[in-house]
């Protein structure tokens, strides 16, 4: 399993800089939103939160398709799905390298995307407190997406109307952390439901994202 | 007709949107459940002349 | 003594259907059209909100169907999943449309009720964004079940999205509801005042109700009944290339 995590994370390097292609599209969606809104710095501060967990968000479904679509075309999917691991398993491994590569790159260089929308002082560490762990889940949602549409030709634009409603409770609660932050008060309540939907979806969306595999490889 | 008062513009556009939706809906299903018919009927009908 | 697992037969289920489709559908046609008319025409202007009152009519039974629309998906692919009954699978797949229509006219209804008495076409209030989140749920269904060609297998995914999609919507309810608290306290708009609805509402209500539970089923029945065609048309086709 451990073998399979390495391989991943080297493929993804490979394949032109897994890490690099989801932090130069945050940074983008970061620099295009006050480009829209104004720069006006109290506008941009106070909806920093938002625009962070957003890009965060779709900077994560992104390189989703990928999880499975390149092992499925050279076939080394099906040698997975038999493989003496079980597939609930593989599907794990798959998220957690999809975390490493663009979860938590995002996660680690978020302050400093925050400085350009004038994130205020306070919400830093409830930025990457809540990315931290809200990331997780949206990878293994994500993984949960990419499982139902690995075989489809036209499956990336379908992978995002299936996914975005699912990233929906994450998504609030992770903001809603920063924004209380950012407000100066006690961003534990959001926190602790962000923490137990990434719990829940790491514990049980691994069976669905399974089961969605085996039926797509049958 | 009742007198709707100031909101007659709202209530029967709101009304109109709805129906409007549903007969389309309606019409929707009506009108493929008889192409189905229809296709079901002559892919039938082929399967028994030729046998 | 029949079992209620005997309709899963598809010819049994198209005797049956076909037999009770005529009479649901006449009593759907009556209570919506009645309850419609009742109330449009027959009741009092609300001292509040004035003949707005009347959207009420449309709004909440279709806010209701929309909810139990995806309930009713759920259990048709829970039963799908267990005892693998096509109807089953194509019941789910008949009423996807029907409760996304549904959801659509209720926030129509919505956004033009809100207007006057808000002041506004969109509030972000919990119950409208449950309701625009549940719209891009059924959204994604049907673009699954229309994307993969093979139809069993569309069942099969679709019914795994249906059970997942179920408890993220349940969570979304739930976050929206905290997420809306949290922006501004005690502003949240009560749309129905379901305990102090005087009875000249409830009644026609309740018809109109009654009427698009009976709508939904007619449409549902008349839905499987065209995707079995469908999968019998397909089966056949494929024959004919075969032979």
């Amino acid at each position: 399993m451990i073998g399979l995590l390495l391989r991943d994370l080297r493929l993804a390097v490979r394949a032109g800089g897994g890490f690099g292609l989801g932090l130069a599209f945050f940074l983008i969606v970061v620099v295009l939103v006050p480009l829209g809104v104004g720069p006006k710095a109290d506008l941009l501060a106070l909806i920093a939160p938002g625009i962070l967990w957003v890009a965060a968000l779709l900077a994560c479904l992104l390189s989703l398709d990928r999880i499975f679509a390149l092992d499925h075309e050279d076939g080394s999917l099906d040698l997975l799905a038999t493989a003496p691991i079980p597939l609930e398993g593989v599907v794990t491994i798959k998220a957690l390298a999809h975390w490493l590569t663009t979860g938590l790159p995002l996660t680690l260089a978020s302050p400093l995307f925050g400085l350009l929308l004038h994130l205020p002082g306070p919400a830093y560490p409830w930025l990457m407190v809540s990315l931290g762990l809200g990331t997780p889940a949206l990878s293994v949602i994500g993984t949960f997406g990419a499982a139902l549409t690995v075989g489809l030709k036209r499956g990336g634009l379908l992978l995002s109307l299936l996914v975005l409603p699912l990233y929906v409770p994450t998504l609030i609660f992770g903001a809603e952390a920063v924004r209380r932050g950012a407000e100066g008060l006690s961003a534990t309540t959001p926190l602790v439901l962000l923490a137990a939907i990434t719990l829940g979806s790491i514990a049980a969306l691994p069976f669905g994202s399974a089961a969605a595999l085996r039926i797509n490889l049958r | 007709m009742p007198d709707l008062g100031k909101y007659a513009v709202t209530v029967l556009s709101a009304y109109g949107a709805a129906i409007t939706l549903i007969v389309a809906l309606v019409v929707w299903t009506l009108w493929r459940g008889a192409r189905m018919r229809r296709l079901l009927r002559e892919a039938e009908a082929r399967r028994a002349r030729n046998g | 003594m029949t079992s209620i697992w005997e309709y899963a037969n598809p010819k049994k289920f198209m005797q049956t259907s076909g037999r009770f489709l005529p009479w649901i559908a006449g009593l759907a046609a009556l209570c919506m059209v009645g309850g419609l008319i009742w109330g449009f025409f027959f009741t009092p202007n609300d001292y509040k909100q004035g003949s707005t009152v009347k959207i009420l009519f449309i709004h909440v039974p279709s806010a209701m169907i929309a909810i139990n629309g995806w309930g009713m998906m759920l259990v048709a692919s829970l039963i799908w999943v267990v005892r693998r009954h096509h109807v089953s699978a194509l019941a789910a797949k008949a009423a996807a449309p029907v409760g996304m229509v549904m959801t659509l006219v209720a926030l129509i209804t919505g956004a033009i009720w809100g207007e006057p008495m808000w002041g506004t076409w969109w509030a972000w209030d919990p119950r409208l964004t449950s309701f625009l989140i549940l719209f891009l749920f059924y959204l994604g269904y049907i673009a699954l079940w229309q994307a993969i060609d093979n139809p069993d297998t569309a069942a099969d995914l679709t019914s795994v999205l249906c059970m997942v999609g179920s408890v993220f919507a349940f969570l979304s309810r739930f976050a929206v509801d905290f997420w809306n608290q949290g922006l501004h306290q005690g502003a949240s708009i009560s749309l129905d005042g379901r305990d102090d609805m005087a009875n000249v509402f409830l009644f026609p209500l309740l018809t109109c109700m009654l009427g698009w539970v009976l709508f939904f089923l007619t449409l549902v029945l008349l839905r499987t009944r065209t995707e079995i065609r469908a999968r019998r048309l397909k089966a056949l086709i494929a024959r004919e290339r075969m032979g």
